[in-house]
Order: structure tokens, then C-alpha cells, then sequence
């Protein structure tokens, strides 16, 4: 169950979009903002609230790429496929990522909970071609070295920070 | 303030133009996403910072008294040269510098702003040296006609008083106050404006159709979901001058009875979301959005829908689903969205370029429009230029430009090898290319010309590829981003592209026939005669376009078993060159599967049966004898 301070987030939330029921898929937005994925009782509490049922909630949370089930880490870093970044060599960037952090398309998420590791399609960057994004941040002209050093960089911040 | 009359509004446009002009100098700092990536806002927080330590003053929006000889530091939209990012112009000389560094500032204040003196290293030289003080003078820009594209990079991005000095939301003036309804639509239509999203549709047809509606209540819906791979363009107008979006889509709005618009911008530009809100605000606080436009009786809101990332939501029936709040999957048409769009009433659905084209045809007149390129497919067409070439960028040229010049004038030529083929269009488009039987080069880029070769416009990505490339990883690539993104409503597409896209993997990986080849063109054509939405009938067209320019290359993979680009690694055999070999014996020694044999100081061989080609021998070899083929 949704235990009281959660609900409180989600009723901000709601209220916020005025409990209109079009207004889902920025809802699941919000709370994915603030869980870092979409927890199954707060997609439950919300279609309560919105009067909508539960299947329909989460079949717009299934549908849409962004949205995500499980926890996602701490640092999403997202790698361009897209057409000009592939050209330019994104697959290698993309396989040294995964063989540092030990991850896989199926589970994307470090152990640490630290990293999840995907791709997008195109984020537009392409005059910067290959590209990847960490939280959003564009990291432009990439090549594996620099995954490394991206890594190894948050890695250390983290370890400071603890 | 609120501009509550057409006078108040010329009055605001004389004062916020007098406030640019007493800008001494304008330091314009490319904000797009490709620049701040290069870390073009560490460079504005620096010159800030120097221009305030030097005491000049620094004017960062434009204020209501003017100050003379105030330095104005802006944020812009995208200059379009993303190549040589991070940018600055320097106004009023119209200087360029290119690949601008955090440690340039302090020269750059005080050399050029303070003494007017350029700084040659910073200045763009093409590659036999020749520098280019002036933007306009580049070859990249001199060669473009930017009418879409007019402001981005030249004035403040964020700033509606800047938009409105130099001449915005006077299109919006005239169609409250000059025009009718029906007087915007045929000017529009006279044009003949055509949809920049791909479809190519006359945007005239559309907005006259959903004029003569006797629905009440229409929506206005601007589609910013630009997801196919290797665009940008929309992106950049959003992102680099959202007001010139916003005017666009209040005049559709005036012009078809509609009073509420919904801009739909992908999740994956954080960028244009901030700088639409932040336009929509201050559109809103001058009383240019809401109710009673500039005292005309014209209500108009706006609002921002962020999409959840599927490129399905590009279709406009899957878009107007999505802003609802469902699944955005297409539907059958009819009925279409001129009649049942939106919340089931009546829409003007548009892309973002459509929009950008529509304040200078009010301003202009048709006439004037139709002087850009050829009969029917008038105007311009931004285009995003990406891959193997040696300018990516952003570039806009009139309809009917030809890819030569494309490619080779502006885009300054083909990078790491010749020429091979530019696919344009995304997943839904073709390839343009040089082979065998055909030379695309000398192709005129307009809706109708590419139709004829079976490519399209598309939203305007354009991706070069060099001899390098090989066009069947082309086309399996395309096809994984479809199969990814079918949203898997109708049969043809969910279940045709899963297994057009093991077909192309089979072939890729040296496990195809010739029987896999006809399966491939089977399947295209059911999938393009039986899908339901505009994107699972062209799912196939990469497909087909490179099997009728390629043949030979699929050929080559399915009889041969090779890859003639080199490309698919599962067809690439290591071999050891003869003559190259010294037979010091450290390949056998490396190789993990004992694949390699021979004699000391004897040349050795690869038994390609064993190898696994994990690339140990080759990385090892210190004569450079190991070799691909």
C-alpha cells in the first residue's frame, strides 16, 4: 500500500493537473520524477483518483517508452542510436557501457542501483554525432574512452559524496 | 504590461527596437542543444562575468529606457553549424567564431568588443585556409535561404521583446485586424504551402476544410514529436525562436475558428519544452495569448503537451490520442482530423516548420513565397545534414535545391571516403545514391521529384553515407527502429516487420539465401498495401529503396558471403598477408583458439573455420599482417 507521505506526493500531483483524467500521461510524468519509476500502488491510488481503470493507467504505462516499472538508477545514461550516430560508430560506445557497469539490454540497472544503461532513438544531437546523454546532460562527439572516464567520474563524485 | 491595441503594439515594437539598437554590441551565444553540449553557457557565464568586471554594462534583456553603448549578451537558438560549436556572432559586424573555449573570453571582450579587433584564430577557415570573418560569407550559410530558420541564431531565443523588435507577431496584427478568416486561408492556399512534416499536404486544403466545420469549439495542434532518426529541425525552431511557432499557430487558430492550441514536443528535448513554456509566459503576460487579442476579441491559450517517447505519436491520429491521455495508437481513417481530431472536434494538425513558414507568407503576400523554388513545391525545407559528412548542421534551401549542391557546396563534401548514398526521409524515406545504374546527385529536393525515385522528403533528415557504409546494415538498421516502434495495433506491421527484420539479420550475419531476398520484397509489399497508418505503409521503404540501388550488395552477402563494405562483422575473415609475415609465430602463440598454424619464419594461415574473430591476432601482430577481407 501507498503508505501517507506518498500519498501526499500523489495527491500533489493529481492536484496539480486538476485530477483530469487526460491529463494521465503527465501525471505518470510527475511520479516518475520523483520515484525514478513508476511504483505499482501509486499507478493503482492514481486511477482511483482519476476514475479510470486500473488496466487503461497501465496500458498507457507500458506503451510509452519513458515509462518504467522497474527502478531505474541513479544516473540514466541514455546512448543514441539514431541514424547519424550509428554511422558514426555508436554500437562500440554503447557495448563498452554495458561491459563496464556489467549490464544487459534486459536488465539495464547496475547492481549498485547506481547506472541504467538505454538507448534512444535520436536525441537530435546529430551534429555532435556519436552522442549520449547522462540525466539528460548531452555528452557530444563520444568514443569509448570517454564511457569510461564519464564513469569513472561519477564514481569517484559518489565516493566523495559518501 | 499588456498590448491591449494594434497601437500599443507599435509603440511596444518602437521601444523594445530602440532598446536593441542602443546595444553597442550583441554577443550572440549559440544555445542550442548541440552548442551547450560544447559548453556554450559556461562561455555566456564567463563573458557575463567579464563584461561586468570591465564595469560595462551588460543588458541581458532589453530594458524599457535604453542605455547607449550597453553590451547585449544573448542566449540564441541554433546558428546551424553544429559542426564548429560552440558559436558566437558578434553583432553589428556580423562576425563568426567557431569552436569558442571558456579560456577565449577575456580576448574575445577585449579585443573585439572593446577595440573592434577580430581574432583570427577564432575565425572559420575553410580547408585550403581561406578564414571568413562574416557568417553570411561562409559557404556553409552563404548558400542558404533562410525563411523558416530567419531568426535562429540571431536574436535572443528568449526574449519576446527582441522577437517583436524585429518585426514579430506583425503577421499576427494583420490577420486580427486586416484579414478575414477566409482571406488567410486563400492566402495560404495561393502559396501553395505544403505540409513540412513529409506528407507533402497543402496546408491551404486543410485549413479550408477545417474552416467550413460548423463544430464550435476546434483545436489548433502543432506536431514537435519529431522522431525520426538523424532530425532536428523542428527541434532547432522550437528551441531557437518558440514565438515565431506560437504566431504560426494563432494565426491557423484566426484562421480556422480555433481557440485553443496544444503543442505535442517530444520527452527527448528538455530544451524546447523550457523555451516554449517560457515563450507561452511572456506571450501571455504582454495579453498576445489568452483572452482578447490585442484588443481584437480573438481568444487563443496555448499549451504544451510532452510526449512519453514513442515515435508512433508522429502519425496524427496516434499524436491527438496521446495528448488525451491514451495509448497512442493510430486509427482507421476516415473520418480524418480536419473533422474528428482532437477530443473528437475538428483540428488543424501542422508540423512545427508549417508553422514557421505561415507568419512570413501573411506578412509577404503568396507572391512572394512562390518565388522560392519550383511550381507546386514552393518555398523552403530546412534539412538536418548528419553523417559522413564534413558539415552536419542545420541549413535551409529553396524547394528544388539539387543534392550536389546539398552535399558538396554547403555541406562541404563527403567525410571519410566518396560518396555512396544520402538516405533521406528517416525509416519512412528512401536513399538517394551514386551505383551502378543511377546518379541521384544532380535530383532536385522537392515533394514531387522524390516521389518519382520512390524516396521522400520526409521531415527533412538528411544522412550521407560514405563507401564505407553498407546499405544492407542500412536497412536492417531502419528496420529495428521500426519493428522497435510499431505500436503493434495492426498485424502487417507488428508481426511483417519482426520478420522482415530477422530476414535482413540472416542476411547481415551470413546466414541468408536468395530465397530470403524475394521473402524481403514480398513482405514489403504487403506491409505497404495492408498497414493501417502512414507509418507501416512506408516501414518497408528503406527496404525496397535499397534493394532496387543495392542489389548487387545483398547479393554479395547471400551468395558470396561477403560484405563488401566490410561492414557486417559475422561476414569479415581475417587472413594473414604472405608477404607480410615475418613467422614470428606470436599470432599462434595469442590466438585463444588455436586457429593459426605454421612454421617459425614461415608465413602462417588462419583456419577461418576456427576463428572467432575476437581480433587478438591482428591487435597483436607488429608487422601489420593480419588483414580483413
Amino acid at each position: 500500500m501507498v503508505n501517507q507521505t506518498d500519498t501526499g506526493i500523489l495527491d500533489d500531483i493529481l492536484q496539480a493537473h486538476d485530477y483530469n483524467p487526460s491529463q494521465v500521461i503527465p501525471i505518470m510524468q510527475d511520479i516518475q520524477k520523483e520515484y525514478r519509476y513508476l511504483p505499482e500502488d501509486a499507478l493503482c491510488y492514481i486511477a482511483s483518483k482519476l476514475k479510470i481503470s486500473e488496466a487503461k493507467v497501465y496500458g498507457v504505462a507500458t506503451f510509452y517508452e519513458n515509462f518504467s516499472l522497474e527502478p531505474k538508477g541513479k544516473y540514466i545514461i541514455k546512448v543514441c542510436d539514431g541514424t547519424a550516430c550509428h554511422v558514426r560508430k555508436s554500437v562500440p560506445i554503447l557495448e563498452e557501457f554495458r561491459k563496464i557497469l556489467g549490464v544487459t539490454e534486459e536488465s539495464p540497472t547496475s547492481k549498485d542501483g547506481l547506472f541504467t544503461v538505454e538507448t534512444v532513438s535520436c536525441l537530435g544531437a546529430c551534429g555532435l554525432a556519436p552522442v549520449c546523454t547522462v540525466n539528460d546532460v548531452v555528452n557530444p562527439a563520444m568514443t569509448p574512452e570517454k564511457a569510461r572516464n564519464i564513469i569513472e567520474n561519477i564514481r569517484k563524485e559518489e565516493q566523495n559524496d559518501n | 504590461m499588456i498590448i491591449n491595441s494594434r497601437e500599443a503594439m507599435n509603440l511596444a515594437r518602437e521601444e523594445f527596437a530602440k532598446a536593441l539598437n542602443a546595444q553597442r554590441k550583441q554577443i550572440l551565444i549559440c544555445a542550442g542543444t548541440g552548442c551547450v553540449a560544447g559548453g556554450s553557457l559556461n562561455i555566456y557565464a564567463r563573458l557575463k562575468e567579464i563584461i561586468e568586471q570591465k564595469g560595462l554594462e551588460c543588458q541581458i534583456n532589453l530594458e524599457k529606457e535604453p542605455h547607449d553603448g550597453s553590451i547585449g549578451l544573448k542566449k540564441s537558438g541554433c546558428h546551424g553549424f553544429c559542426e564548429m560549436g560552440p558559436l558566437i556572432r558578434i553583432e553589428p559586424m556580423g562576425w563568426l567564431y567557431v569552436k569558442v573555449k571558456v579560456e577565449d573570453c577575456e580576448e574575445i571582450v577585449e579585443k573585439t568588443i572593446l577595440n573592434d579587433e577580430i581574432i583570427e584564430r577564432l575565425v572559420y577557415k575553410d580547408k585550403d585556409g581561406t578564414p571568413y570573418y562574416k557568417q553570411a560569407e561562409i559557404p556553409f550559410y552563404k548558400q542558404q535561404t533562410r525563411i523558416a530558420l530567419e531568426h535562429c541564431g540571431h536574436i535572443n531565443a528568449e526574449s519576446i521583446k527582441e522577437y517583436i523588435a524585429v518585426g514579430g507577431y506583425r503577421a499576427l496584427e494583420k490577420a486580427l485586424f486586416e484579414m478575414s478568416s477566409q482571406q488567410i486561408v486563400d492566402e495560404i492556399s495561393e502559396a501553395s504551402l505544403r505540409g513540412r512534416g513529409g506528407g507533402g499536404f497543402p496546408t491551404g486544403r486543410k485549413w479550408a476544410q477545417v474552416l467550413a466545420q460548423k463544430e464550435p469549439v476546434k483545436y489548433v495542434v502543432c506536431n514537435g514529436d519529431e522522431g525520426d532518426p538523424g532530425a532536428f529541425m523542428d527541434r532547432s525552431m522550437m528551441e531557437g525562436d518558440p514565438h515565431r511557432v506560437l504566431e504560426g499557430m494563432i494565426i491557423a487558430g484566426i484562421a480556422t475558428g480555433a481557440h485553443h492550441g496544444y503543442i505535442y514536443v517530444r520527452a527527448e528535448y528538455p530544451l524546447a519544452c523550457e523555451r516554449l513554456q517560457k515563450a507561452i509566459d511572456q506571450a501571455e503576460e504582454l495579453g498576445l495569448l489568452g483572452r482578447n487579442i490585442m484588443g481584437s476579441g480573438f481568444d487563443f491559450d496555448m499549451h504544451i503537451s510532452k510526449g512519453a517517447g514513442a515515435f508512433v505519436c508522429g502519425e496524427g491520429s496516434a499524436l491527438t490520442a496521446s495528448i488525451e491521455g491514451n495509448r497512442g495508437m493510430p486509427r482507421v481513417k476516415p473520418p480524418r482530423t480536419v473533422e474528428h481530431g482532437l477530443f473528437d472536434k475538428p483540428t488543424v494538425l501542422n508540423n512545427v516548420e508549417t508553422y514557421c513558414n505561415v507568419p512570413p507568407i501573411i506578412n509577404n503576400g503568396a507572391e512572394w513565397y512562390k518565388g522560392f523554388g519550383p511550381e507546386n513545391n514552393h518555398g523552403t525545407k530546412a534539412f538536418a545534414l548528419t553523417g559522413n559528412v564534413n558539415n552536419t548542421g542545420l541549413i535551409e534551401v529553396p524547394m528544388g535545391t539539387t543534392l550536389r549542391k546539398v552535399i558538396f557546396d554547403i555541406g562541404g563534401g563527403v567525410k571519410g571516403g566518396g560518396f555512396k548514398a544520402v538516405q533521406i526521409g528517416g525509416p519512412s524515406g528512401g536513399c538517394l545514391c551514386i551505383s551502378a545504374t543511377e546518379d541521384h546527385l544532380d535530383m532536385h529536393l522537392d515533394f514531387d521529384s522524390l516521389k518519382k525515385v520512390g524516396a521522400m522528403i520526409g521531415s527533412g533528415g538528411l544522412v550521407v553515407m560514405n563507401d564505407k557504409s553498407c546499405m544492407v546494415e542500412v536497412a536492417r538498421f531502419f528496420m529495428n527502429f521500426t519493428q522497435n516502434e510499431s505500436c503493434g495495433k495492426c498485424v502487417p506491421c507488428r508481426e511483417g516487420t519482426k520478420r522482415m527484420l530477422e530476414l535482413l539479420t540472416d542476411i547481415t550475419e551470413g546466414r541468408g539465401t536468395m530465397e530470403h531476398i524475394d521473402m524481403l520484397e514480398e513482405l514489403a509489399d504487403t506491409i505497404s498495401n495492408t498497414a493501417l497508418c502512414g507509418l507501416g505503409k512506408t516501414a518497408a521503404s528503406p527496404v525496397v529503396s535499397t534493394l532496387k540501388y543495392f542489389r548487387d550488395e545483398y547479393i554479395a552477402h547471400v551468395v558470396d558471403r561477403k560484405c563488401p563494405a566490410g561492414q557486417c562483422k559475422s561476414l569479415v575473415k581475417l587472413r594473414i598477408n604472405p608477404d607480410k609475415c615475418k613467422g614470428c609465430t606470436k599470432c599462434a602463440r595469442m590466438c585463444p583458439v588455436g586457429a593459426i598454424s605454421g612454421e617459425v619464419r614461415n608465413p602462417h594461415t588462419i583456419d577461418t573455420d576456427k576463428c572467432i574473430k575476437c581480433y587478438a591476432c591482428m591487435n597483436g601482430c607488429n608487422f601489420g599482417a593480419i588483414e580483413e577481407i
